[in-house]
């Protein structure tokens, strides 16, 4: 009891001004979370599979319930709906394997994420090989989500990667390029670079050669994180003692292996932490495809709430979209912390 | 001599084989793909009967934008389009700046705070704003923050000032005349502040005194415009928002109206942009030493003191680059206007005029310019004012 007479002292009255915060910010949790909680759980529906089961005046469940195979896959066939749930579950499985093997084995999971997975995961989900050919745009939800997010990674980081090293290069003509590459993704804005490969791209190539709507964003996106990759690998970089690359020099090795396995390494170690921002950067960037009529996870809640039958249940789906997001945003950035710790330790 | 011996080492190495022929072909690609794509594009434009070329933007645009800040209707120019979606977009980013910069500092210090719940709150704030998609919280606040805002006719008034209604902020407008004597005494201030710093310096080097220029120039601020107001005959006219009945439908007249649609844009990127200034701020301020504050402390300055002297010009060091990152990603994510039609930049030209003119490249063309320039001059004013306050050390 005395404990908790000093605590409260401490922490929460220590003077006049901080008793008079405190006391206001009990006030308004005490007025908002109530209210909350009876609307998203006491008085919510859950069960029904009508709009009408929704009388309550709490939030309405069943909105969600209803669309939820639309919120997470589109309008993909709902009879091959097991083609996207075997690709995310081999990409699941694959990386919670690399958690329990041994360093060695790592090496290969990785190789088969980004080298081999890619391509099963596209047959799978696209078609050819006696499945059913599946058009990308009837693709969408978090599955969408999921899919441009994986895409950008495996791309951004290569392409970032060698921009970095371009942007350090002692040859003027690549230094300029990349310089320039760089600063111009860097200085615009995500929805110009979609609104130009959806609306400016297509006069850019041939007319006869159709490049799908879907993969042009992809691309957009994966170069415009690119640019921000490559100042983050740069940060990691610059922060390299000289005498690592003069050591690698006197060894013998050339230009790439000395980038390849002393400096890239020790480099790209250091700058985790950016790396992963920029990748949650990009998974919160996704729903920006709305924007051409790409529906992922966002689009297909605005397209149910919308719908002339479900009006009226934006706050549900927005809530709904938004654990899902902070859910995976939150954990990401929380793994990225433990990783800087776990580094941070190691140097010392 | 050095110089052009340095030129010569390094053209030589240019020259080697090994490194030349790497460079040749680099350009000889970028060559290839400029052509590539302008061939390809030139053909396109043939199929579809259209020209390349500025010419469309002396035309009439034809279409009506609902929040401008200068005269513009639907006979209007594509040019002056342009440049209503430009204010449009750097208005935004202007209010948004300011707000996310002071919720930013306020978090940012809470963060710090030893009041328990306050530093939690602080916390939740963070994490919850920063980890939404922008977009999300963009969604949010105009399909469900401001479509819950009560109807004209009851419209909540605060303080006979500000009228909130679904259809948006009502606040009075100020109408001077002889504007032009406050702007006077407003310079006045400015340029008495200057050479009142420059004084207080010399003081300060020569006998340790220290000036309190800050708040001369706070009283000079207010005090000067006053007194040419009064000289020069300023008048202010209030106009309010007024109550009419047209046809049986309430509506608000008069005034300055804020339409829901830069509401929802303003707050969700002010909202946005303040968590990530927040964690900014308090890694600027963990950023200095205890020691620093022990040996201000040693010196005699007293706690506000410290704060001013010894912590703050330190930590700003810390923070404001990050933070110029930050006003250029509000600025940038300003576009995001597009998604619930707010005529920014994007919205208008890249959207409505686009659509209209079929001038795919031209168009976004000058609209990544544009965005680049703005980029270009922020973070040239940001790196400026960055070196001056950087640490010189011997």
């Amino acid at each position: 009891m005395e404990n908790i007479k000093i605590w409260l002292k401490k922490n929460l009255f220590s003077n006049w001004y901080y008793s008079l915060i405190t006391i206001f910010i009990l006030y308004v949790l005490f007025s908002t979370i109530p209210t909350f909680l009876d609307w998203a759980f006491f008085k919510a529906t859950f069960i029904g599979n009508t709009k009408s089961d929704c009388k309550s005046g709490g939030a309405c469940w069943v909105f969600i319930k209803v669309w939820f195979d639309k919120l997470i896959y589109g309008f993909y066939p709902e009879k091959d709906l097991w083609r996207v749930n075997l690709t995310f579950l081999i990409l699941i499985f694959s990386v919670a394997l690399a958690f329990f093997v041994k360093d060695k084995f790592k090496m290969y999971i990785l190789f088969f994420i980004i080298f081999i997975f890619p391509f099963i995961g596209f047959i799978l989900i696209r078609g050819g090989f006696g499945l059913d050919q599946v058009e990308t745009r009837v693709w969408g939800g978090l599955a969408l989500t999921f899919m441009l997010t994986f895409f950008g990674i495996i791309f951004a980081f290569p392409l970032g990667v060698l921009l970095a090293l371009g942007r350090r290069s002692e040859l003027p003509v690549f230094r300029y390029f990349c310089i320039a590459f760089i600063e111009f993704w860097r200085g615009i804005p995500l929805i110009t670079v979609i609104f130009a490969a959806a609306i400016m791209f297509p006069l850019f190539i041939p007319a006869n050669a159709n490049v799908d709507k879907l993969l042009r964003v992809a691309i957009g996106i994966s170069i415009f994180e690119s640019a921000y990759i490559a100042e983050v690998v740069r940060g990691g970089l610059q922060s390299l003692p000289k005498g690592q690359y003069e050591a690698a020099k006197s060894l013998g090795m050339g230009y790439w292996r000395m980038n390849f396995l002393i400096i890239l390494p020790q480099a790209i170690k250091t700058v985790i932490p950016g790396i992963t921002n920029t990748f949650i950067a990009l998974f919160k960037d996704t729903p920006l495809i709305i924007l051409v009529g790409l529906l992922e996870l966002l689009g297909m809640v605005n397209l149910a709430k919308s719908n002339s039958y479900w009006l009226g249940f934006a706050v549900e789906g927005y809530v709904f979209v938004g654990i899902i997001f902070w859910v995976f945003s939150y954990l990401l950035s929380r793994y990225t912390q433990s990783l800087e710790k776990k580094y941070s330790t190691e140097k010392h | 001599m050095f110089l052009t011996s340095q030129f010569k080492t390094t053209l030589k190495k240019n020259l080697q084989p090994l490194n030349l022929l790497p460079q040749v072909f680099l350009i000889l690609l970028i060559i290839y793909i400029v052509y590539f794509f302008s061939k390809n594009t030139e053909i396109n434009l043939d199929s579809r009967n259209l020209n390349f070329g500025f010419d469309f933007l002396s035309n009439n645009a034809g279409f009506d934008i609902q929040f401008s800040l200068i005269n513009y209707d639907g006979s209007s120019s594509y040019a002056k389009s342009y440049l209503v979606g430009l204010l449009n977009t750097l208005l935004v980013a202007f209010f948004g700046i300011i707000f996310a910069t002071i919720l930013g500092f306020i978090v940012g210090i809470s963060r710090l705070s030893t009041n328990w719940m306050l530093n939690k709150l602080s916390l939740i704030y963070v994490e919850l704003f920063r980890n939404l998609p922008l977009i999300l919280q963009i969604f949010f606040w105009y399909f469900v923050v401001i479509r819950s805002l009560p109807s004209t006719e009851k419209s909540v008034i605060i303080l006979n000032f500000l009228t909130i209604n679904l259809q948006g902020f009502y606040i009075p407008k100020f109408i001077f005349s002889n504007f032009v004597f406050i702007f006077y005494g407003f310079i006045l201030a400015l340029a008495v502040t200057f050479f009142l710093r420059y004084y207080a310096t010399k003081v300060f080097y020569e006998s340790a005194k220290v000036i309190p220029v800050f708040k001369i120039f706070l009283l000079l601020v207010i005090i000067f415009p006053i007194i040419f107001a009064l000289l020069g005959d300023v008048k202010i006219t209030i106009e309010y928002p007024k109550l009419v009945k047209n046809f049986g439908i309430f509506n608000y007249l008069g005034g300055v109206k804020l339409v829901p649609e830069f509401l929802a844009l303003l707050f969700s990127l002010s909202l946005y942009t303040s968590a990530f200034i927040a964690e900014n701020v308090r890694a600027g301020i963990l950023a200095i030493s205890k020691g620093q504050k022990e040996a201000s402390k040693s010196l005699g300055f007293n706690n506000s003191q410290t704060l001013k002297l010894i912590v703050i010009p330190q930590a700003l060091r810390v923070i404001i680059p990050p933070t110029t990152n930050q006003y250029l990603n509000l600025t940038k994510n300003s576009s995001l206007a597009a998604a619930i039609g707010y005529p920014d930049l994007t919205g208008v030209f890249a959207g409505t005029a686009l659509s209209q003119t079929g001038k795919a490249i031209e168009i976004i063309f000058i609209v990544m310019m544009t965005y680049l320039t703005i980029s270009l001059i922020i973070s040239i004013i940001l790196n400026w004012y960055n070196k001056k306050i950087a640490l010189v050390e011997r």
